[in-house]
């Protein structure tokens, strides 16, 4: 009886394992917030950095419509984003262009009509592209894609939309082709058993049965792709010719926001209304990158519910 | 077909099946006759739903079936080099285990198959009367005719399983093969969906697969007993589970495995 009684009352005791135990709950815990805390941790040095700008000199008009970027004239410096805006934009839209159709091909092949070890490699291979550094594919603009350009279409320069269009498309397509796979194979495969069944050709399954379903997943390729692009910067500001530009045509040089900060954050004073104004496009491409990248992970959380 | 003087709507003719290395049937030879609900019953693993799976080749789906021996379904091998599928998946609609409505609306689900097999432009109206005889034949219509439009996941499961079996309707198929059509149902359910088989009964030939004996005993004219991958035993429903012939068969369906 004794024996039992002292055996009930050992578990009010700590011993080590718990001690450990909680050690490692709240280790776990700060490692799981530290992600959110960089976040804003970042975005509130680049606003407080940028906020000088914001006060003093910053007209949102000017900012935002003006396509003078001329933050070094000595007698007027004018802060308009809206070349570099067009700049970027004009490199990610084409990007999509080239790479919507590769991926989404690309998806459509490894999850559908691929099997087994030939599926496995292309996907490595598909990560393998995903991991090739930027600043590679900004060579390979530079140095194969620019005199290809001025010989196939007779041009001056090789250095501009289309060059960094088709650059960041084929950046962009690996991570793209990758959550694309990823959409295709959540379609539950009865879905295909039941179109198969029904007597659906394999083109007729994918097209009016496996699509229609993975069609929010897909979507949020795109968009994760338009966010690549968007923060792309160092195959941009070395495909596009840097040029402050509106583009007329996709052979005109453009220069895009991120090249921008880049390019000449290194050469302004600390403090200055340059070097704030750089901060400022920082902030506006932070919220425009986090608009996209929460609308794509919103609709890809959708299918997942569903 | 009607002039074949043996009527069987599916024949096999020393059926041997693997998976793999693993065989999963035994020279099976089968004949089921047309226009007849007949029941494929036994313990599970015993190849019941792969002989199922087989007829109309969805089985291929895997990739590593082989197969040898004959399926003929009125009288063609469907495995022939000549065959194509589309054709024969027209001919022999399937009924799954779980009920699996494609994404969508009811009405899209009715017209899925019909679009496949009839393409071309029908007037809106023909389309009305196709979704409503087939879902009339289910006995689904009265329930569902006024929310036509709604996702088809929004239904019961047995009004899904109804609605699975009303989808394949519009393509004419002769044979239905249903597999444990109502396992994932509760009993009322399994009723309803039981009862609406039965009235199917004659314009379709039926091939049911199920692990519920009462089922079979109930709901079916001929019974089919597999045990391991070999059948043991065919005949009339109601002489299999009253006079069976083989000691297996007995010992099943009093229960002592299975």
């Amino acid at each position: 009886m004794t024996t039992q009684s002292n055996q009930l009352a050992s578990f009010d005791q700590r011993d080590k394992e718990w001690y450990i135990d909680k050690a490692i709950q709240i280790i776990v815990f700060m490692s799981g917030i530290s992600a959110i805390l960089f976040v804003v941790g970042i975005f509130a040095f680049v606003t407080m950095e940028g906020f000088g700008f914001l006060l003093k000199d910053f007209s949102i008009s000017e900012f935002l419509l003006s396509p003078w970027w001329e933050p070094t004239d000595e007698d007027e410096p004018t802060y308009g984003i809206l070349a570099l805006v067009a700049g970027t934009a004009s490199v990610t839209g084409l990007a999509m262009l080239v790479a919507v159709p590769f991926s989404l091909g690309a998806a459509i092949y490894i999850g559908e009509f691929a099997s087994g070890k030939k599926r496995e490699y292309l996907k490595i291979l598909i990560e393998l592209l995903a991991a090739i550094p930027s600043v590679v594919w900004g060579f390979i603009g530079l140095t194969i894609m620019n005199p290809l350009i001025i010989a196939v279409f007779d041009v001056p320069v090789g250095l501009n939309v289309l060059n960094a269009g088709i650059i960041l498309g084929l950046m962009a397509a690996p991570i793209m082709t990758s959550i694309a796979e990823d959409a295709l194979k959540a379609v539950p495969d009865r879905y295909r058993e039941a179109a198969e069944a029904l007597g659906a050709t394999r083109w007729q399954v994918i097209y009016k049965t496996v699509l229609p379903a993975a069609k929010n997943g897909l979507l949020g390729a795109v968009l994760l792709g338009v966010g690549r692009g968007f923060g792309e910067t160092m195959a941009v500001l070395m495909a596009t010719g840097h040029a402050i530009n509106i583009p007329g045509s996709v052979f005109d040089p453009v220069r895009a926001l991120t090249a921008t900060i880049a390019a000449e954050l290194g050469e302004t004073a600390v403090g200055s209304t340059h070097y704030e104004a750089l901060f400022t496009i920082g902030i506006f491409l932070f919220l425009i990158t986090f608009i996209i990248n929460l609308t794509a992970d919103l609709i890809v959380r959708g299918i997942r519910k569903q | 077909m009607i002039t074949s003087n043996k009527n069987f709507a599916i024949e096999t003719k020393n059926l041997n099946l693997w998976y793999g290395t693993f065989q999963a049937l035994f020279d099976v030879n089968l004949q089921i006759k047309e226009g007849q609900i007949t029941s494929l019953i036994g313990p599970s693993g015993c190849g019941k739903s792969t002989l199922l799976r087989s007829i109309n080749r969805i089985n291929e789906r895997l990739g590593y079936v082989r197969i040898d021996g004959d399926i003929e379904v009125f009288n063609k091998n469907v495995y022939d080099a000549d065959v194509a599928l589309v054709q024969l998946r027209k001919q022999v609609g399937m009924v799954f285990q779980r009920p699996n409505p494609l994404p969508g609306s009811i009405r899209e689900n009715v017209l899925y198959g019909h679009k496949l097999h009839k393409p071309g432009k029908i007037t809106r109206h023909q389309q009305d009367e196709i979704v409503e005889k087939a879902l009339s034949q289910v006995l689904l219509w009265d329930k569902v005719k006024d929310h036509l439009n709604r996702p088809a996941s929004g239904l019961s499961l047995e009004e899904q399983q109804k609605l699975c079996i009303a989808r394949l309707l519009p393509v004419q198929p002769k044979i239905l093969l249903m597999d444990e059509p109502c396992s994932a149902l509760d009993p009322a359910g399994t009723a309803a969906v039981e009862e609406l088989i039965w009235e199917l009964r004659g314009e379709y030939t039926i091939l049911i697969v199920t692990h519920n004996m009462a089922q079979a005993r109930r709901a079916s004219e001929e019974c089919i007993f597999m045990l391991m991958g070999e059948v043991v035993e065919h005949s009339l429903t109601s002489e299999l589970f009253v006079t069976p012939q083989s000691t297996k068969t007995a010992d099943y369906i009093e229960g002592r495995y299975g």
